[in-house]
């Protein structure tokens, strides 16, 4: 059986405001979560802004990518480079992390996080 | 039915693990952890790291969630006080009574304290938690002579943070007649303590202590010599008890010296009850390393998922990660003749002292000890583990094969499937190759796939071996390739890109790549593209390092810094005042740098633009403190005003830093100008270094500071200025061209074929026959110069780039923040 959990979305800003393959942080009370335009593939990710290795506030600012065969996305995080999968989170550096990540939903030119 | 109930107790790195062994294998159980200490497991054997700025978190063994992600209640800070052994339950200090169906003690040991009167005196530490480190943090802040009792593996790690935190004058005292008594021998030990004195340690052996004397607190240790020490503070680090109190208590047998005694399959006297890690006496012997633990843990996950495992006696070879003198001793690093015959090989000029026992028929290494070089450490372990037949010169085995080179990898490649690679995680060699074979291409991708090399990482340099080895075993061509995306190495990309006149990352990727790209490829064709067309990099700004991406350094807690140039480190005063006024208004912390500049710490992102507005308004232009570009041309005062000075030093290097600043490179590059052979502008120190002569100049190249120093080598001597910039044009060029990334010119010369007599014959002879074309690429870029910060200042839709939060824009950071420290301000994070 599938489980039906309310998604509130929320709306960050325009497309244009998220650089091409880039990222950008929102603001959510008192969450940052970075957003990130994969437009290499016509793809949205978001996640916690926060990079768990050594607490800093700055994936948003980190690089993206891919790994492996699968392709799976990435991020960098711009301090130590520990790298992040923008599916599931998981840490893909070997170490024992794993980041929150958000569904996005872009309509009419807008993005939105979808924050349960 | 409700699952088993399993308690552990001890929250150490053993507990820990057998936590991480049991839920990898199985979910049927219901685990309950309590730990005396008041924060989760940590890596103790790193313990030392936290003298060196690793904070406790680091050295966590988890993330905070972990235990909740696995269903794992854990209880910190609160010790198990009595199990009731009739009713199966236990009770805590905190006042939590549970019940258990198997019970896990891992309380590890706690160092053993002799009972010398004074002992209880302030001023006297052991070494064994994060808190004992704390407490000899802040007590050696007004310490000068501090001392270490015992002169063991552990001893003297306590001894090297001891210097570490700048105790004067520190002091080992041994009781037995040698150091390290349970791994070296006396010749081994004596290598041991000239290298040790060298580093400024005082050993004293042969010393057993009477009396701690002093008022209240530690002033001196007394002798049975009756000599005495004045010392301001003792660490003592005499051995290790293991924690059996509760064990004894409960009625479970327990050894006369101590230990909690265990089976083969780590059961106590009560068979629900098992122990582990070093507070387990298996076979009279408790075990005080890591690696033994962690195969105790994985024994009892045996036995409570069903299979079968049993603990046998394990190898206590030895590597020390000291002090910046290697010690490794391995085998049966005692047997002597006629039992054996031994090799031993001594060189007291560099230190070193190497012994190998090998068996009388020639056949078997039975063990050894390495004094000051213990790179062979690692085959010589498994040589002995794996009994692996000697090589008829078995002298080769610790001085190398004299003429002629074996490379390493083929020795790991010839070990069998199961030697044992990685002790601390039980890897072996079949599993790893296995990995490889199954498409692992990285060491990355090993530690996850196989957790080898997690543990104390002292197996990397094997795994790395092994990783060539397999891959060139399955003809898998190992080349120089920039990345998972790029099958080419930067020299052939620089070219393709060149060639095909490519101006972006995504069309070089279409062209030459495969997938999405990645944070190493990324900025490397950045680097490519700057190097090339000198485009603003800030137009692709999301392909470059944070760094190159935010025109500024990203500093601890996530400000920037700002470096404006300074050409030859000559500044006005006016330019000094707006400085000044700048870090005045913005907050920011002013230091001068080691490159004759002065860097402003502190920005937040989305202040950037409006310092370097003010900056650049008072004449000032980015000083690519962030970039892999040319950096500063220091200057000595020179001929204006020095009474040596031959020529004007300042004019000259100001003129080179003008003519190649923000030329990108592989790696960063540095230059300096001396007016005179006394070399104050340390030029030789750097990738171009300038001295005035009589006649000229001399022009020195490829030196540098940093973690490998180098001094450059002279390249021409007495040459005019327009023939130095010539010259430095061909080199810098061809430098540029053809190195690695992140090469510095040091390394690349190191590695080039010829070195620097070919080098030469390049720049000077032009023996290629490129020397036109470099020049004229270079005057394409000196022509093409911009200052980004100009450009992003003037350009509103750049300059919306730098905010924090896309959301709102006029916000800052509200995790970023400051404390005072000297009057100015220092990050907190
Ligand atoms: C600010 C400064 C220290 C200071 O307060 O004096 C400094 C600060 C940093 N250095 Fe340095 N280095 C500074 C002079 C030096 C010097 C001395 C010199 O230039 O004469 C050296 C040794 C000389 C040399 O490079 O050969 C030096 C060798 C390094 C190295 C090692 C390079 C190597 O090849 O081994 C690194 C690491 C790297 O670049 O990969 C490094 C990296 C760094 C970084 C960029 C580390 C980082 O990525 O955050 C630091 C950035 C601080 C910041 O946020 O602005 N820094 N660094 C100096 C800035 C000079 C300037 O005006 O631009
Ligand atoms: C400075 C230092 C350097 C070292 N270097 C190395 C090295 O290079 N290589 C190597 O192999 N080993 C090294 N070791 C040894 C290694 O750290 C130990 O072998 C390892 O920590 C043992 O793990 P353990 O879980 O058995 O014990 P511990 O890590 O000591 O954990 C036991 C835990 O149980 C807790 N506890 C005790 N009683 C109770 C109770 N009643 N209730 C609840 N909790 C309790 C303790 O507070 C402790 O947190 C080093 C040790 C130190 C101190
Ligand atoms: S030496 Fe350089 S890189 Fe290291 S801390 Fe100092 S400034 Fe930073
Ligand atoms: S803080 Fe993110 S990798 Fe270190």
């Amino acid at each position: 059986m599938e489980t039906i959990i309310d998604i509130e979305w929320v709306l960050a800003c325009y497309v244009d405001d998220v650089p091409e393959n880039g990222g950008v942080c929102m603001k959510h009370g008192h969450e940052q979560i970075a957003i990130y335009n994969f437009s290499r593939r016509g793809e949205w990710y978001a996640t916690q802004n926060l990079c768990p290795h050594k607490q800093q506030m700055s994936l948003s600012r980190g690089m993206i990518g891919s790994a492996g065969e699968a392709c799976e996305p990435k991020v960098a995080c711009p301090f130590h480079k520990k790298t992040f999968s923008l599916l599931s989170g998981e840490c893909l550096s070997g170490d024992d992390y794993k980041i929150k990540t958000y569904p996005v939903k872009v309509t009419d030119g807008m993005v939105y996080v979808g924050v349960a | 039915m409700s699952k088993p109930t399993i308690i552990v107790v001890g929250n150490g790195m053993v507990g820990y693990k057998f936590c991480e062994k049991l839920v990898a294998k199985s979910s049927a159980f219901n685990i309950i952890v309590f730990g005396e200490e008041p924060r989760r497991a940590y890596d103790r054997v790193h313990l030392s790291e936290y003298f060196a700025g690793k904070s406790a978190d680091d050295l966590s063994m988890s993330s905070a969630s972990w235990y909740a992600d696995h269903d794992i209640q854990l209880h910190l800070d609160d010790p198990i006080q009595e199990i009731n052994r009739a009713n199966k339950t236990i009770h805590s200090l905190k006042g939590v009574t549970l019940g258990y169906d198997y019970l896990v003690l891992a309380t590890g040991s706690s160092a053993f304290v002799p009972d010398i009167p004074g002992i209880e005196k302030e001023g006297v530490f052991v070494y064994r938690t994060i808190e004992d480190l704390e407490l000899i943090k802040a007590y050696a802040f007004n310490a000068k002579n501090g001392a270490v009792m015992g002169g063991g593996l552990l001893g003297l790690e306590a001894a090297k943070a001891l210097i570490d935190l700048d105790i004067k004058q520190t002091h080992v005292i041994e009781f037995a007649p040698r150091l390290m008594p349970r791994q070296i021998d006396a010749a081994g030990s004596a290598m041991l303590q000239s290298k040790l004195s060298a580093l400024g340690l005082n050993i004293h052996l042969n010393k057993s202590t009477a009396r701690i004397a002093g008022d209240h607190k530690i002033e001196a240790l007394q002798f049975n010599d009756d000599t005495l020490l004045a010392v301001d503070m003792l660490v003592i680090s005499a051995g290790i008890r293991p924690r059996d109190e509760l064990a004894k208590l409960a009625g479970l047998q327990v050894g006369t010296r101590g230990g909690i005694m265990v089976n083969e399959r780590m059961q106590t006297s009560d068979d629900s009850i098992f122990s582990i890690g070093e507070c387990a006496l298996f076979d009279d012997m408790i075990y005080g390393l890591v690696a033994p633990g962690y195969e105790m843990a994985e024994v009892v996950v045996a036995q409570l998922i069903g299979t079968d495992k049993a603990f046998h006696s394990f190898d206590m070879s030895t590597k020390l990660k000291l002090i910046g003198v290697d010690v490794a001793s391995f085998g049966d690093a005692f047997i002597a003749e006629p039992a054996c015959r031994t090799i031993v090989f001594e060189d007291t000029h560099k230190g070193v002292y190497k012994r190998i026992n090998i068996s009388n028929d020639g056949k078997l290494l039975l063990g050894g000890i390495l004094v000051g070089d213990a790179d062979a450490y690692n085959m010589l372990l498994q040589t002995v583990n794996n009994k692996i037949a000697l090589p008829p010169n078995p002298e080769d085995m610790i001085l190398g094969l004299r003429g002629g080179e074996q490379s390493e990898g083929a020795g790991v490649m010839s070990l069998p499937d199961d030697a044992l690679i990685c002790s601390c995680e039980a890897v072996s060699k079949g599993t790893i190759c296995g990995v490889v074979n199954d498409g692992a291409t990285s060491l990355d991708t090993i530690k996850k796939c196989t957790k080898a090399g997690t543990g104390c990482g002292g197996c990397m340099p094997m795994v790395k071996d092994l990783l060539a080895g397999t891959m060139k075993a399955n003809g898998q061509y190992i080349k120089n390739v920039v990345c998972e995306h790029f099958d080419y190495s930067r020299q052939e990309l620089y070219d393709l890109v060149k060639i095909n006149k490519l101006k972006n990352y995504d069309l070089v990727l279409d062209h030459f790549g495969k997938g999405d790209g990645c944070e190493t490829c990324k900025p490397l064709v950045a680097s490519i593209l700057s190097s090339l067309w000198n485009d603003l990099i800030v137009k692709q700004d999301t392909i470059q390092d944070s760094n190159d991406r935010y025109l500024a350094n990203i500093q601890k807690g996530g400000t920037y810094s700002v470096v404006p140039r300074i050409p030859g480190g000559e500044i006005t005063p006016e330019k000094l005042i707006t400085i000044g006024q700048v870090a005045q208004k913005y907050g920011l912390y002013t230091k001068i740098t080691g490159g004759q500049r002065i860097d402003l710490f502190g920005a937040h992102v989305s202040d950037l633009p409006l310092i370097w507005e003010e900056l650049i308004d008072a004449g000032f232009e980015s000083g690519h403190a962030y970039g892999k570009a040319l950096r500063t041309v220091k200057s000595c005062v020179g001929s204006t005003w020095c009474r040596f000075g031959l020529h004007d030093s300042v004019s000259f290097a100001i003129e080179i830093e003008e003519r190649y600043k923000g030329l990108r490179s592989p790696h960063k590059l540095k230059g300096g100008v001396s007016g005179c052979i006394r070399e104050c502008a340390e030029a030789q120190s750097k990738d171009f270094g300038i001295i005035a002569t009589e006649k000229g100049w001399n022009l020195y190249i490829c030196g540098n500071g940093g973690s490998k120093p180098q001094h450059a080598q002279l390249l021409a001597a007495d040459i005019d200025s327009k023939t130095l910039i010539k010259y430095l044009d061909r080199f810098l060029m061809f430098y540029i061209k053809t190195a690695d990334p992140l090469t510095r010119t040091a390394t690349w010369l190191n590695k080039m074929e010829g070195g620097m007599s070919y080098l030469k014959n390049v720049i000077i002879n032009d023996s290629l026959g490129i020397a036109e074309q470099l020049e004229e690429e270079m005057q394409l870029l000196v022509d093409s110069f911009h200052c980004e910060w100009k450009e992003v200042v003037n350009n509103p839709a750049l300059r919306s780039r730098f905010t924090h939060f896309v959301n709102a824009p006029g916000e800052k950071d509200p995790t970023v923040k400051f404390e005072g420290m000297r009057e100015q301000v220092k990050a907190v994070w």
